[in-house]
């Protein structure tokens, strides 16, 4: 039984990728998600409640976050991870802009490191065919219509992986540069993917997914010549939403830039290994 | 699209409050929304219409209270409020602005029999 969402799922876990192929069940009580073909497809119905109750208005003080459900699971996440000392990513970005291109090239080169990829999409389980043909395990999470991942659904996507101490986990977001940056999955942090195809004014258009993000790969610089692009631009307009963000300039296609996206990545694992140590 | 899972978010509060105070019904329902959060408020006033049917909170009224946006700016190191995200910073006139406040989105409280 999942102990966040007492959803039963979790009783799914240990349940090798084969096993989860050609089965899938529904929940009755009101989020109801079923897993088949090997990955977790989400909807949403809620179920309704009538509680009889005194005649008299009464105003009751809430404060809550509207999205605390997803933070209880998100939180949850986090915990499972500190435990194993691992470093989540949430990429996030535009659809094409190379999220999947550059996550098989970033698990090549980084060889034998345990690592773990959970992939968003609305629809195929074609991005979790392409990281596992690279050797890697993932897990293909299918939002139907949902415009991002949640805390939940990458909850119970964990529970399809193992995850070793000291390890990475990769969670490629929906395709959408708007309604991820609201939901925290539980990451150690976001990093946006910015295609230099797409223009160099996206960060002010969309500036929320910039601001929440620690770091910005400016990806396809390959392609800067051939699209006129003004890389410098580019980071202006990142540093316009976000003074904090980091950049880097990466080619997933030439693998120019990688090298860095690779220290940075070690460096970030190592800082949490060493904060973890302190408390 | 968000804004019906917002209104889900919203759906399970009220469930799991109907449960601890033993309500039947929510008239009315505030909630507090930052300048810079991502919600469009006639679509959320719709999705809540819609997602709250069959639920304590089914007819009830929606009230969205603004809360104001502010950013720490990185030139004069000063917090200010600032009325849109890029907007320069009001005491500086710099643009390197970071927000700190302004992404809310909660619910105050409601009113319920
Ligand atoms: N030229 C070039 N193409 C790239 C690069 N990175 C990704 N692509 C191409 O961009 C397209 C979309 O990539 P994909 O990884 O599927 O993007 P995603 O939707 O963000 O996962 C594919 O055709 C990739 O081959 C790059 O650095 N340079
Ligand atoms: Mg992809
Ligand atoms: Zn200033």
């Amino acid at each position: 039984m999942c102990t966040v969402c007492g959803c039963g799922t979790g009783a799914e876990q240990g349940h090798s990728r084969s096993d989860a192929h050609g089965h899938s069940h529904d929940h009755a009580h009101g989020h109801g998600h079923d897993h088949s073909h090997g990955g977790l497809h989400f909807g949403h119905g809620p179920a309704g409640t009538e509680v009889p109750g005194m005649s008299q208005v009464r105003l009751i003080e809430i404060e809550t976050d509207i999205l605390a459900k997803n933070g209880v699971h998100a939180e949850a996440n986090r915990a499972r991870l500190a435990v194993l000392g691992a470093f989540a990513v949430n990429l996030v970005s535009s659809p094409g802009s190379g999220k999947t291109t550059l996550l098989c090239r970033t698990i090549e080169a980084l060889g034998t490191h345990p690592l773990a990829v959970i992939e968003g999409d609305q629809q195929t389980s074609n991005d979790a065919e392409r990281i596992r043909a690279t050797g890697a395990q993932a897990v293909q999470v299918n939002t139907g219509k949902g415009c991002h991942l949640d805390g939940h659904m990458v909850g119970h996507a964990m529970d399809h992986l193992t995850l070793a101490p000291g390890g990475f986990l990769f969670i490629e977001n929906v395709g959408n540069l708007v309604c991820p940056a609201a939901f925290d999955l539980g990451e150690d942090c976001k990093v946006a993917i910015l295609s230099v195809t797409e223009g160099e004014d996206k960060p002010l258009k969309y500036p929320d997914m910039f601001t929440a993000s620690r770091l910005a790969l400016l990806n396809k610089v390959d392609l800067a010549p051939y699209c006129h692009a003004d890389l410098d631009a580019y980071e202006r307009n990142l540093r316009r939403v976000n003074p904090a963000i980091e950049v880097i300039r990466v080619s997933a296609a030439t693998g120019a830039g990688m090298d860095i996206w690779l220290d940075w990545l070690r460096g970030s694992l190592a800082r949490k290994a060493a904060r973890t140590a302190a408390e | 699209m968000h804004e019906m899972s917002l209104a889900e978010g919203i759906r399970r509060v009220i469930e799991d409050q109907a449960r601890a105070h033993a309500f039947a019904r929510v008239t009315c329902l505030r909630v507090e929304i930052g300048r810079f959060a991502c919600v469009e408020k006639p679509a959320l006033e719709f999705a809540f219409e819609v997602v709250m049917r069959g639920s304590p909170a089914e007819n009830a009224r929606l009230e969205m209270i603004d809360l104001p946006g502010r950013a720490i700016c990185y030139d004069c190191t000063r917090e200010v409020e600032i009325m849109a995200r890029l907007d320069p910073c009001p005491l500086c006139g710099g643009g390197r602005l970071m927000p700190v406040a302004g992404e809310e989105m909660r619910i105050k409280d409601m009113e319920v029999i």
